[in-house]
Order: C-alpha cells, then sequence, then structure tokens
C-alpha cells in the first residue's frame, strides 16, 4: 500500500478518537517539552558561563598560595607555603605577563551613618580594572600612592554602594567606617551582575592590598596574585613559566611538589562547565523519564486499538493485507502521534524555557539542534512502543480476526 | 482443468475439552468455470469449507491444491496475495467496514493489490463500476449504517469484484434478501460466469436459489452427502425479465428492502 494511503487510513483511525488520541499525544507534549526545556536550562546555564569567562577578563591567570591538588592544603614550610609581595612583582617581570595584581581578602562590617553591611573586602593593585576589564561608575580606582601609603580608601560594589547610599546616589567623597576605622569613599565599581552559582560579583569592595594586610589584618603575605596574559596563546608558555618562577622564589628543590597553584580561568571555568553539563545530563534524563512514560501511553492506546479492531483487521487481510502492511499501518500511527505531540512538546518546551528567561531571569537558550532532538527522541519513542502493538495485529489469524467479538 | 482439488479434508477444533470435528474427510474438485451451489444444514460445515478454500484458514489434515499448488505448503504472504488477486470473497454477514464509505469499502482489496498501486482516480473509476454493475451506484457515499442489510450485502459483492478474481466464493449472499433482490444478485453472478467464465462457489440454504448453479453439492455433517449436476438451470435474467416492473430501478428495489444489518 502507498505511504500515502496508509497516512490517510491512520489520520481516520486518529481522527475517530479525538479525546484519546489528543490525550495519548498530552503524553508525548509533556515528554518531549521536558526535555527541551530542561536541555535549554542547561544550555543557557553552560552559554552564561563562558560569557562570564569573557566578562571576568580574558587570559587571566590565578595563583593561589597552598595546593589543594595534592590532597589537601600543603603545609608545614612557614613563610615559604604562602605568597608575598616578591612573588607578586616577580611575576610581573616575566615575559608575556600583561598585569599582575596581588590580592588578600577580609570579611568586613562596613558602617555608613546607621547602615551597615557585611561584606568582602578585597586588597587589590591598581591594576585589578585593567585586568578584569572592569570600569568604575563614579569616581576613581584607586592609585600607586594609596597602595605604597597603605592608604585608608575604598571603592565600592554597586551592591555595597546601593545599600548603604541608596541606589544612583554618588558616594564619592564620603566616609565608611570599616572594622571601626574610617575610610573615605574614592569611588564605585560598574555593575558586574551574579556569577552562575550564584555569587553577587557587585557585592564587595576593593582598597589596596597593603591596606588589609596592615590596617585590617596585620599580616604581610598575600592570599593570591591575579595575572592577565598578553595573548590567550601565550597561556600555557605563561603559567609554565610562572611556575617555574615560583619554585625558585620559593627555594623548592626538583621533585619537592608545588607550594602555590597556579590555573588559568578557562581551567576553572572548564570545571563548572563539566559540572553544569553533568546536572544538565541529570535533568534531562529525568524529564526523559516522562517521554518514557508518555511511549507507555502509547503502547496502551495501540494495544486498544488494536484489540478494538480485530474485525477490521482480519478484514483487510482477508482482502489480501500482509502482515506488513498491517504492521505498518499501526505504526504509523503510533508515529503520527508521537512526532505530533512531539512537534507540540518543542512549542511547549520553547515557550517554557521563554517563561523562565523572562519571568526568573534565568539564562535559558533552546540549542537549534534541540529541534533534531525532539523529533528524534518523539519518532524513536513511537516506532519503539508503537512495534509490539503494531506486531501483535500483524500476526493476527485473518479468520480468527474476523470471528472476534 | 481443475481450479479447486481437495482430497480428505479435515478440520477439527478444539473448544475446552471438547472437539468439534467441523469437517470429517471431504473430497471435491471444481473445474474452471464452473457455477457451484453449496447446500447443508446449519453447522454442516459448509463456511468453514468455504474459509479454506478462499486461503483464509488452513485444514487440520487433507489436501488443497489451488490451481495445481499445494495451499499447505504457501507463506501466509503468498496466501495473502492469492486472496488479493485470485479470490472474490462474500461473507456470510457481511463484514463491511464501520464508518467508511460503501466506496471506500469496495475500493479495500485495491489498496493490497501489490506493486502495482492504482492512482486514486483509477481506483474511484472502478470501483464506481463495480457498484454499478450491482445497482448502488448512487449509495457509493453512504456508511453501511445507512444501507438496508441487502444493500451492504451488494457492496459486499461488489468489493469481492472489483480485483476481476478468477473465482468467487460467496457464503449465504442471498441470505437476507427479497425474492427479488436475490434473484438480481443471482443474476449478477451467472453473468460472471457466462460471460467472463469467472468460477463460482455459492452457499445457500435455499433450495431454488441453488437451482441457479450448474453443480449441487450437498453437505451434512462435515461430509459430502451429495454431487450432483443441475438438470436445468434457472436464468435469472429471464425470470427478471418476467416479473412485474414495480421497480425498474435496484436501487428503489433495494430501498424496499426490509432486510436490516445482522452482524
Ligand atoms: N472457530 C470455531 N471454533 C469452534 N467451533 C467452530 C468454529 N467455527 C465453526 N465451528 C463449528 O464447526 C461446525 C461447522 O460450522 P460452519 O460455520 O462451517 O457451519 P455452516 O455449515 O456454515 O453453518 P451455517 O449454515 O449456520 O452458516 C459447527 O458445529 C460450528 O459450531
Ligand atoms: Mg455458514
Amino acid at each position: 500500500m502507498s505511504l500515502f494511503m496508509t497516512l490517510r487510513i491512520a489520520v481516520k483511525a486518529l481522527n475517530r478518537n479525538k479525546m484519546r488520541t489528543s490525550l495519548t499525544m498530552l503524553g508525548m507534549i509533556i515528554g518531549v517539552g521536558a526535555v527541551i526545556a530542561m536541555v535549554a536550562l542547561g544550555t543557557g546555564a553552560q552559554s552564561s558561563i563562558e560569557e562570564q569567562i569573557k566578562s571576568a577578563g580574558t587570559n587571566m591567570i590565578m595563583i593561589n598560595a597552598g595546593n589543594f591538588t595534592q590532597g589537601g592544603v600543603h603545609m608545614g614550610q612557614g613563610a615559604s607555603t604562602r605568597l608575598t609581595e616578591a612573588d607578586a612583582r616577580a611575576v610581573t617581570q616575566i615575559p608575556g605577563v600583561q598585569y599582575a595584581a596581588a590580592g588578600v581578602s577580609t570579611r568586613a562590617q562596613i558602617v555608613a551613618g546607621n547602615q551597615n553591611w557585611s561584606t568582602r573586602a578585597e586588597g587589590t593593585d591598581v591594576t585589578l580594572p585593567l585586568i578584569r576589564a572592569w570600569p568604575t561608575k563614579y569616581g576613581a580606582f584607586f592609585t600607586p600612592q594609596d597602595v605604597s601609603s597603605s592608604a585608608k580608601v575604598c571603592v565600592l560594589g554597586t551592591v555595597v554602594s546601593d545599600t548603604l547610599f541608596g541606589e544612583n546616589v554618588d558616594p564619592t567623597g564620603q566616609i565608611v567606617r570599616i572594622s571601626n576605622i574610617p575610610f573615605k569613599v574614592i569611588g564605585v565599581m560598574a555593575s558586574k551582575g551574579q556569577t552562575s552559582y550564584g555569587q553577587d560579583q557587585d557585592d564587595t569592595l576593593f582598597m589596596p592590598y597593603t591596606t588589609v594586610q596592615k590596617k585590617l589584618r596585620g599580616i604581610t603575605y598575600i592570599n593570591n596574585i591575579t595575572v592577565s596574559a598578553l595573548n590567550a596563546d601565550a597561556i600555557p608558555a605563561v603559567m609554565d613559566a610562572i611556575t617555574a618562577e615560583l619554585r625558585v622564589q620559593h627555594k623548592l628543590i626538583p621533585g619537592e611538589p608545588d607550594d602555590f597553584m597556579v590555573r588559568s580561568l578557562e581551567e576553572m571555568a572548564s570545571v563548572r562547565t563539566e559540572s553544569t553539563r553533568t546536572m544538565t545530563m541529570l535533568l534531562a534524563a529525568i524529564a526523559g523519564v516522562s517521554l518514557l512514560v508518555g511511549g507507555i501511553g502509547i503502547m496502551n492506546i495501540m494495544l486498544v486499538s488494536v484489540t478494538e479492531r480485530t474485525r477490521e483487521i482480519g478484514l483487510r487481510m482477508a482482502v489480501g493485507a500482509r502482515g506488513r502492511d498491517v504492521l505498518f499501518q499501526f505504526l504509523v500511527e503510533a508515529v503520527l502521534i508521537s512526532l505530533f505531540g512531539g512537534l507540540v512538546g518543542l512549542g511547549v518546551g520553547y515557550g517554557v524555557s521563554e517563561g523562565v528567561r523572562r519571568f526568573l531571569e534565568w539564562p535559558s537558550v533552546v540549542p537549534p539542534q534541540a529541534i533534531g532532538m525532539a523529533f528524534g527522541f518523539a519518532a524513536a519513542t513511537g516506532i519503539f512502543f508503537g512495534f509490539y502493538p503494531a506486531r501483535k495485529a500483524a500476526q493476527l489469524d485473518p479468520i480468527e480476526a474476523l470471528r472476534y467479538e | 482443468m481443475a481450479v479447486i482439488s481437495v482430497r480428505d479434508l479435515t478440520k477439527t477444533y478444539h473448544v475446552g475439552e471438547v472437539d468439534v470435528r467441523a469437517l470429517r474427510g471431504v473430497s471435491l474438485e471444481v473445474e474452471s468455470g464452473e457455477f457451484v451451489a453449496i447446500t447443508g444444514p446449519s453447522g454442516s460445515g459448509k463456511s468453514t469449507m468455504m474459509h479454506i478454500l478462499g486461503c483464509l484458514d488452513r485444514p487440520t489434515s487433507g489436501m488443497y491444491e489451488l490451481d495445481g499448488r499445494d495451499v499447505s505448503k504457501l507463506s501466509r504472504d503468498e496466501l495473502a496475495r492469492i486472496r488479493n488477486r485470485k479470490i472474490g470473497f462474500v461473507f456470510q454477514g457481511f463484514n463491511l467496514l464501520p464508518r467508511t464509505t460503501a466506496l471506500d469499502n469496495v475500493e479495500l482489496p485495491l489498496l493490497y493489490n501489490g506493486a502495482k498501486s492504482l492512482k486514486t482516480s483509477e481506483r474511484h473509476r472502478r470501483a464506481m463500476e463495480v457498484l454499478k454493475a450491482v445497482g448502488l451506484e448512487e449509495r457509493s457515499h453512504h456508511f453501511p449504517n445507512q444501507l438496508s442489510g441487502g444493500q451492504q450485502q451488494r457492496v459486499a459483492i461488489a468489493r469481492a469484484l472489483i480485483t476481476n478474481p478468477s473465482m468467487v466464493l460467496a457464503d449465504e449472499p442471498t441470505g437476507n434478501l427479497d425474492t427479488r433482490t436475490s434473484i438480481e444478485v443471482m443474476d449478477i453472478f451467472q453473468r460472471l460466469n457466462d460471460e467472463r467464465g469467472i468460477t463460482i462457489l455459492l452457499i445457500t440454504h435455499e433450495h431454488d436459489i441453488a437451482e441457479y448453479a450448474r453443480r449441487l453439492v450437498a453437505f451434512r455433517d462435515g461430509r459430502v452427502l451429495s454431487d450432483q449436476q443441475i438438470a436445468r438451470r434457472r436464468s435469472a435474467a429471464d425470470e427478471l425479465a418476467a416479473l412485474p416492473p414495480v421497480d425498474a430501478d435496484p436501487i428503489q428495489a433495494g430501498l424496499s428492502d426490509p432486510g436490516q444489518p445482522h452482524q
């Protein structure tokens, strides 16, 4: 029988039980819709991570004290387990390094008038805005003089500024108290938004690292060094050079493990991209379960349909339908339900993704290949779950089927 | 040459503990172009025999050769092909597809006639042709439940004829028709037999209907009781001509038919 006739007969049969067909389809719609929505959320999360890598500053390399890759913090070598200003200066000299900024941070209670706010105070160097491509909204970042004099100045993140002074207020020149020490506000950073794992990059304040060391913590070491390479291609070489230089600085003998960690932002991000991908897979798999349930719904309805239409099947066979004609006819019905359900499910998934993006402001993107995937899954579900009922129909005995009541 | 050659055919149904022996050793030869009527009391195995002859069912034992080929050696697909090409089957209880127009019902066998798929227009043309032959062309778009029993019976006959089969097997085709419509149906069969040489096997309860055939085979308890040529065959055409022309139009005749659908 021609495909066209098979389709016509299938559509007619499905039309005859509109309610039943739509309910069966609903199972597929929910299944495919859920898969699409989950994939969209996962893809959105992933692409927002990628965006952050760009916004955090390209070609960025982080150097941290201690080495967590050796199974815990590597300790026991006194001052050498820490990074120092000297290390930062040495790193700055390495060819291929564009900027380097020493960093040391602490938690701080910041008070302005009767407002107070607990946040992170990041001590850093003047090069940080350059490394992270992060301009100020009001005022200016601190200067090398501020660093060398451990000046009691600070640059606020927008969240801190908005909380203490109100939105759209320029607090430059105001005095705030941090750990009871008065600091002068000299600027506010432009807003950078949240990281994908919920850390608000604007809920922070910056001051010279020397100020954090001397005025807030009373230490001489630093926690980390933020470096930018001249270009992306140079990153691996620069990282190797940094490792070599710091080993010299720390007087490590060959064979002794590093007491610091050098990672590129890409590397750090890739770990998170990986975990996001795993999460996406997990969500999609859960959504896949509803697709499975939809498929079982199709199988159920097709089995009912085969039983109901036993006489029809017998008659078709009596006038010359072969087993495979009957098989094909029922398979086409199952696939029609699943494909149409898949089409609507695609729309629903797309709608959910858009809704989440608009109203919850989560990143959510339906990747183009999801469309093909939706149809692939839908068709596969239809064929897989439609096959058993269709084969049951095809194997009926003509005369017994005709006699069936 | 014998189209149908049957030897010692038996068919036993197992119903629970009981064995129902529907056929107990039937031997029969039918030549090409014969018109055979099969009679017998209810339950004597006529339909069972017909289903086996129509390749719808398989015998429990015995041999059946159709056109010289041993049917028991054929695959399911080959049997389907024979049912489609060679045999036109009119069922006892017409077995039309419900909620499907007369035209679509009649076209059904053409959907399965293999590679040489006909175009829709050609299928319609042929379906209309056979519907016309049974006097139902104006009912082509009616559903079975909108047709009288006799009209449904004629749709079933049209369906059996559409593939131009070389053999027609009809199980009580006049079962619920009035006298006049019965004679009209017999006229169709006689013309197919006379003009086109189509082999016809017809089951009937009524003796006067059997007399339109050329040969009469009587069944009893799953065996052939008697097998004889009919000395004086009745001619449906002559009898129709002799009937008072109450309704010249066969459709009107169909409408006046009190038969109700039995399914
Ligand atoms: N599927 C079946 N299962 C069990 N017994 C059956 C089956 N089909 C037919 N029979 C039995 O086989 C015997 C012959 O049945 P069959 O239908 O051939 O009779 P028939 O001669 O056509 O009768 P009628 O004139 O009433 O149509 C009957 O006793 C019937 O009960
Ligand atoms: Mg019978």
